[in-house]
């Protein structure tokens, strides 16, 4: 399915249609004179998890950072669950930071460098924005953060400093501490990018089991066998701008654009290298 | 020269008072100073440029003036305009806003050198403003900069010698007085430079201890 040139976020047609968690309607972004997003559209209904593929300096972690505005949109809208990010309802003014913040709450984010905040334990990471900025009670937050360690198998580091964990440790406590926000959606920006080959699937498995359990998730990610796996949609793109929007079965065997195929060729190729070299 | 350590000896409580009314003076004007340099930071590293603009020329004009005029100003030269102090609250109040500036530009020098992911992070799960600056910015800075903030607290101390000027009854304004009282100055003045010593040794194993707990979280 090629994507219209003009993106378009129509309001729901009728109450029986539920609006997407997550809209993006056309955002364009420069920086200096490259430009980096070019009228990018995409909308993630809930329980959808959409991976977004494409080779390195097209714009998908820009993209992903223009959702949650730490990178500001030239052009374009994005909503969280019908509100629209950046600006007052109804009006051009910009929100301010404090309004922003709000809103930012409510997604959560797990960064291809775990950004844990090194200052705090493990527990600590997960309860502080809880705790802070949604002003949800201590007992709770701490109750509910020990049960995420449970999920992503971390309980017995909840008093270590992120200084003495693992890559995939540290990834996996990124995930519970965005998880401990009860995000409407998850973003993840090349969660297992940064880590050893032999860390990535203990990653991968708390992502995977995510999915299952209906998590709406958006994810930047060259892990090809997981956007195969996981996702109900991949967004694959290109120079900033979106090529192809289709379901994994048929990207994966059929794509329908020339340079969808050179991509997936290339990664072939790259990966069967790999194979070799580690052989 | 024993005789004289006996003059001194038997006026000790007036010179560990001296030395108290220091460590008072010292402790509190450091955590004044660290909570007024907070929001200086904050504008020092604001985006907004008037502000920016404001908190640099406040800084670098603090830094210009030396400390002695500064403890004149407030204690001597502020009543002109109507606003009068007792000289313990001049003499604080001039370690304050001299120290609050110092520390302003250490904090930014950190917070500069911070990890741009720590500060994204904290954007991304809503922090914002001073809450963001509270618990995500100043916690790893103030443990990036503990060293420096020891010197600074040294400073502190040393500089609280200079406000005997205004009568503080700090420790050297007793040494002073002992000595002009039974002319005794070599043995009172040693004195007080052995208490000042213990002071910054003290100084110097807390910053000590808390850079070895900062370590296991870096």
């Amino acid at each position: 399915m090629l994507l219209p040139a003009t993106p378009v976020c129509p309001e729901p047609a009728a109450a029986q249609l539920e609006r997407p968690v997550l809209e993006v309607c056309g955002i364009s972004k420069k920086f200096a004179h490259q430009e980096v997003l070019a009228d990018v559209s995409l909308s993630v209904r809930r329980g959808q998890t959409i991976c977004i593929l494409g080779p390195s300096g097209s714009g998908k972690s820009t993209l992903l950072r223009c959702v949650n505005w730490l990178e500001r949109p030239d052009h374009g809208h994005i909503f969280l669950s019908g509100q629209r990010i950046g600006y007052r309802a109804g009006s051009d003014q910009l929100m301010t930071q404090a309004e922003l913040a709000t809103i930012r709450a409510r997604m959560g984010m797990v960064f291809q460098h775990f950004n844990l905040w090194p200052h705090l334990t493990v527990l600590g990471n997960l309860i502080e924005a809880p705790i802070w900025v949604q002003r949800r009670p201590r007992e709770e937050v701490v109750a509910e953060a020990e049960a995420l360690l449970d999920k992503v198998g971390l309980r017995e580091k909840r008093d270590v400093y992120p200084a003495l964990l693992s890559g995939g440790q540290k990834q996996r406590v990124a995930i519970a501490r965005a998880l401990a926000m009860r995000p409407a959606v998850l973003l993840f920006d090349e969660a297992t990018s940064a880590l050893d080959p032999e860390l990535v699937g203990e990653v991968l498995a708390v992502m995977e089991e995510l999915a299952k359990d209906g998590m709406t998730m958006v994810v930047v990610t060259h892990e090809m066998s997981f956007a195969q796996d996981a996702a109900d949609e991949i967004i694959f793109l290109d120079r900033g701008r979106v090529v192809e929007v289709e379901k994994p079965e048929k990207f994966f065997s059929q794509p329908e654009t020339e340079r969808a195929r050179q991509f997936l060729q290339r990664f072939e190729s790259s990966q069967r290298g790999r194979i070799r070299r580690d052989a | 020269m024993t005789r004289e350590f006996a003059i001194v000896w038997a006026h000790k409580d007036r010179l560990l008072d001296g030395f108290a009314n220091t460590v008072w003076l010292c402790v509190l004007a450091t955590v004044i100073a660290l909570a007024v340099a907070s929001p200086i930071t904050m504008a020092l590293m604001a985006q907004n440029r008037p502000m920016r603009t404001l908190a640099r020329g406040l800084v670098d004009g603090m830094r210009c003036i030396p400390f002695l005029l500064l403890a004149y100003i407030i204690y001597y030269g502020l009543p002109t305009l109507g606003i009068r102090f007792n000289n313990w609250t001049a003499g604080l109040c001039a370690l304050v806003v001299y120290n609050a500036c110092y520390i302003a530009e250490i904090l930014r020098g950190a917070w500069a050198s911070l990890p741009r992911e720590h500060i994204d992070a904290g954007h991304a799960f809503g922090f914002s403003g001073w809450r963001l600056y509270r618990r995500i910015i100043l916690p790893p800075i103030l443990m990036a900069c503990v060293p420096v903030m020891g010197n600074q607290m040294i400073q502190i101390i040393k500089d609280s010698a200079f406000l005997t000027i205004i009568a503080v009854p700090e420790l050297t304004h007793e040494a002073s007085a002992i000595q002009s009282m039974y002319y005794v100055p070599f043995a009172a003045f040693i004195s007080a430079v052995l208490l000042y010593w213990v002071l910054c040794r003290i100084v110097e194993m807390l910053v000590g201890l808390i850079e070895r707990r900062a370590e296991k979280r870096r």
